[in-house]
């Protein structure tokens, strides 16, 4: 048992907010993979992705180490994350800013909406954040009588459009260009009704609309993606510069961070400002990376604001198996080479991080709980391609099925029948926890094949096995395993004219 | 040498062939085979599925059977079981708190091997024509399954083992590295996501015009296989080492049947 401290809660704080799914993984999945536009978008847009992430990884001869190095830093940090909470904290408010802890959703919501009071506003800009998506904050900001703008083109698109982001780098990637267009033409005010597809076009109109909101706001939120323990430095890397707007034009600026993205000092950007822009959007180098360190009179926001907040990451890097997900810079390359998300598209994961790390990262954070949230370590084929892509090097695959075993752990003995899973289980553990047992069983293939048809095919199966046979034959078993073979077919070879080698 | 066969139970009760094959292309190099009969399954269906306690014996099962024979290297015709013995024992058994049984399971995953790994890297094959004699004269392509590809690093062992049987065409397959959709229970419990890999791979192998699709993991080819029976496709599926076993005087037909010889019931 581990020690713990007086007056610290035994139990993890879960997180809230938007990381709780309605419903599951396969209920879900089944819905959007009827949706065929969508599907089209999303495998080209991943395609396109991953080819260009390939040729620019290509390009570095140390890529591997610079994974291993990210990995490491981000391990260094997870394992010393306090101390380094505690020096960032020291620096950041040496340097003028204001920190403000937040345990989880409804925290961080209210001290977010409390500061945008104070400026008497009911107005603000937005640079994207997944943070403040977490937490749910537009909605909640919306119910307090504040209107939250997007200025992200991509999220602006997905705001306009009452929908949800579907990728956590391109939130629009379900949607095309014709859809985008009819987007703009229902819910931006001002725009020119003769707005065609032209990507120009639609940059343009949204660069007017987006305008108006940048000069006229006083307070602009943000996420970040690295935080500076050495210095109390906060970093955004982005493509449009549209974050840079936010970042530099109001005066306050309000800040959500989750409590991970910390990296000891300025000289760890050199490896993680290689490894992001290459693994998320395949560029060597993203258009706008801003720091900022406090504040700085007569120039840039006076009111400098960060929220951190815990939602869960306390829990999950209690998790020894699973703890690594919290190295994750979001970066999104998992998502684009993963087949599952490919064919379902992100709303299908139904929390705000999608995709192989969202499959991990959301139930890490909420806690195996839910009848829902525990489907998603379900939701792969375990086909390691998200591992191969990570650029922090995390073995999705192992925490997956590391929490499909906490899954099944935690519904042992709650249940008043065992599932037909549980049966299939038990049955097949004592099959093949010995050869003798697996040789009796195996006297019974002859059996099988009368359940076969006159062309050998086994084409429907009851219960559970059904989901197989919808849409895959079974060959009928052979009349001899091997292993019946073996002992009275088999000649060994030290008895036969063995060939000269 | 003295070579230790891991059947796989898949192999063992559903594609026996593959395993016979196995065991005459090692006999064929002049290597003794041995079968411990102890062993049942690699309890990667187990592990996948969560269910760590029921896969604790199967596990234990399988590093005895291993440990109880003599043997200089083992090999399976798998690159899932084998990846599974060597990366998920260990750590399988570290969690269900067994240090001695994770050493143990370290020691095994050591010595056994993919049987394309343990023909190139071991065995120093590189011209199955010429060196075991292989004949094979249909066109086929090649899914490269995922645990193989990416758990065990096998690259194009495989791939360049097939290239070089004699007779063979070998048509590339678009989007080889794509998953097929198996998965385990991941075809039970997701089964709709799983059918829309399925279908994009069968049309994949069919736009090849191959008259069948070799590969090196049983369950992924029953995964395929079984999609291109249903979509009515003439295509279908063999596991690479029978490809490697067929030669003239005993060949193997593209349904798998051996038309010579004397295993030559199915
Ligand atoms: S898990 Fe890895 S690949 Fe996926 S978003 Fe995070 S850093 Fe990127």
């Amino acid at each position: 048992m581990s020690n713990v401290f007086m007056g610290m809660p035994t139990l993890p704080v879960f997180g809230d907010g938007n990381l709780h799914i309605e419903e599951t993984f396969p209920t879900a999945a089944h819905r959007e993979l009827g949706n065929t536009q969508m599907r089209a978008n999303l495998r080209h847009a991943t395609h396109t992705i991953r080819d260009k992430r390939l040729k620019v990884v290509a390009e570095l001869p140390d890529w591997e180490e610079l994974r291993d190095a990210g990995s490491a830093t981000k391990n260094l940090v997870m394992a010393n994350l306090p101390a380094l909470l505690e020096e960032f904290e020291k620096n950041f408010t040496a340097r003028g800013g204001i920190i403000h802890w937040a345990r989880d959703a409804h925290e961080a919501n209210s001290i977010v909406a409390g500061l945008i009071k104070e400026q008497n506003t009911t107005e603000v800009v937005k640079v994207k954040s997944m943070a403040t998506q977490e937490i749910g904050l537009n909605e909640y900001l919306e119910e307090q009588g504040i209107s939250a703008f997007e200025t992200d083109l991509a999220e602006l698109i997905v705001q306009l459009g009452h929908d949800k982001p579907s990728h956590i780098l391109v939130p629009a990637i379900h949607k095309n260009r014709t859809e985008v267009r009819d987007i703009f033409l229902a819910e931006m005010p001002n725009v020119d009704p003769n707005l065609t597809d032209e990507p120009r076009l639609l940059a343009m109109a949204a660069r007017e609309h987006l305008r108006r909101k940048f000069l006229s706001a006083k307070v602009a939120i943000s996420g970040a993606n690295f935080a500076l323990a050495d210095s109390g430095t906060l970093a955004v890397v982005e493509s449009e510069g549209n974050g840079r707007m936010c970042l530099t034009l109001p005066e306050t600026l309000i800040t959500v961070m989750g409590i991970e993205k910390l990296l000891p000092g300025k000289e760890d950007l050199e490896v993680f400002m290689q490894l992001l822009p290459r693994s998320s959007t395949g560029e060597r180098m993203n258009p706008y990376t801003s720091l900022w360190t406090g504040v700085t009179e007569g120039d840039g926001p006076q009111n400098v604001h960060l929220v951190l907040m815990d939602n869960g990451r306390t829990a999950a890097l209690a998790d020894k198996y699973g703890r690594t997900a919290l190295n994750c810079i979001r970066c999104s390359a998992c998502m684009n080479v993963c087949p599952v998300y490919e064919r379902t598209g992100g709303h299908a994961y139904g929390s705000t991080y999608p995709g192989p790390i969202g499959a991990i990262l959301t139930p890490l954070l909420t806690g195996i709980t839910s009848e829902e949230n525990s489907t998603l370590p379900y939701a792969s084929s375990l086909c390691g391609a998200c591992y191969d892509a990570c650029p922090v090097k995390i073995n999705i695959p192992e925490i997956l099925v590391h929490l499909r075993g906490e899954d099944v752990d935690s519904k042992r003995g709650t249940k008043k029948l065992p599932s037909q899973m549980d049966l299939m289980m038990k049955g097949g553990s004592w099959a093949f926890s010995s050869g003798k047992h697996l040789g009796l069983l195996e006297k019974g293939l002859p059996l099988g094949k009368l359940a076969a048809g006159r062309d050998k095919k086994i084409k429907a199966l009851p219960g559970i096995a059904a989901g197989w046979t919808q849409s895959r034959d079974i060959p009928a078993p052979p009349s001899q395993s091997f292993r019946d073979w073996w002992k009275k077919d088999h000649t060994p070879v030290a008895a036969t004219n063995k060939q000269e080698k | 040498m003295k070579i230790a066969l891991f059947a796989t139970c898949i192999v063992d009760a559903m594609y026996p062939q593959t395993a016979r094959a196995t065991v005459k292309i090692l006999e064929r190099l002049g290597h003794e085979v041995i079968f411990p009969t102890g062993q049942a399954c690699c309890g990667q269906m187990h592990i996948n599925s969560g269910y760590m306690d029921e896969a604790l014996p199967v596990v234990t099962n399988h590093v005895n059977a291993f440990e109880s024979v003599a043997y200089d290297v083992a090999v399976a015709p798998s690159g899932s079981c084998v990846a599974s013995v060597k990366h998920q024992h260990p750590v399988l058994a570290e969690r269900c708190g067994d240090a001695a049984l994770k050493a143990r399971a370290e020691a095994v995953g050591a010595k056994t091997y993919e049987l394309s790994q343990l023909l190139v890297d071991v065995l120093g094959i590189t011209n199955a024509a010429e060196q075991l004699g292989s004949h094979f004269p249909h066109k086929v392509t090649y899914h490269p399954s995922c645990h193989g590809m990416r758990s065990l690093k096998l690259g194009d062992r495989q791939l360049d083992l097939l290239k070089s049987v004699g007779g063979i065409e070998v048509a590339d397959l678009p989007e080889a590295d794509q998953c097929c959709g198996f998965g385990g229970t991941f075809s039970l419990k997701n089964a709709d996501v799983s059918s829309a890999m399925l279908d994009d791979k069968a049309r994949n192998i069919e736009s090849t015009g191959a008259s069948l699709c070799a590969g090196g993991d049983a369950s992924c080819l029953m995964h395929i296989g079984g999609g291109l029976s249903r979509t009515t496709s003439d295509t279908t599926t063999m596991h690479f080492a029978e490809i490697l076993a067929s030669t003239i005087t005993e060949p193997v037909s593209v349904t798998g049947d051996i038309l010579v010889g004397k295993a030559g019931v199915r």
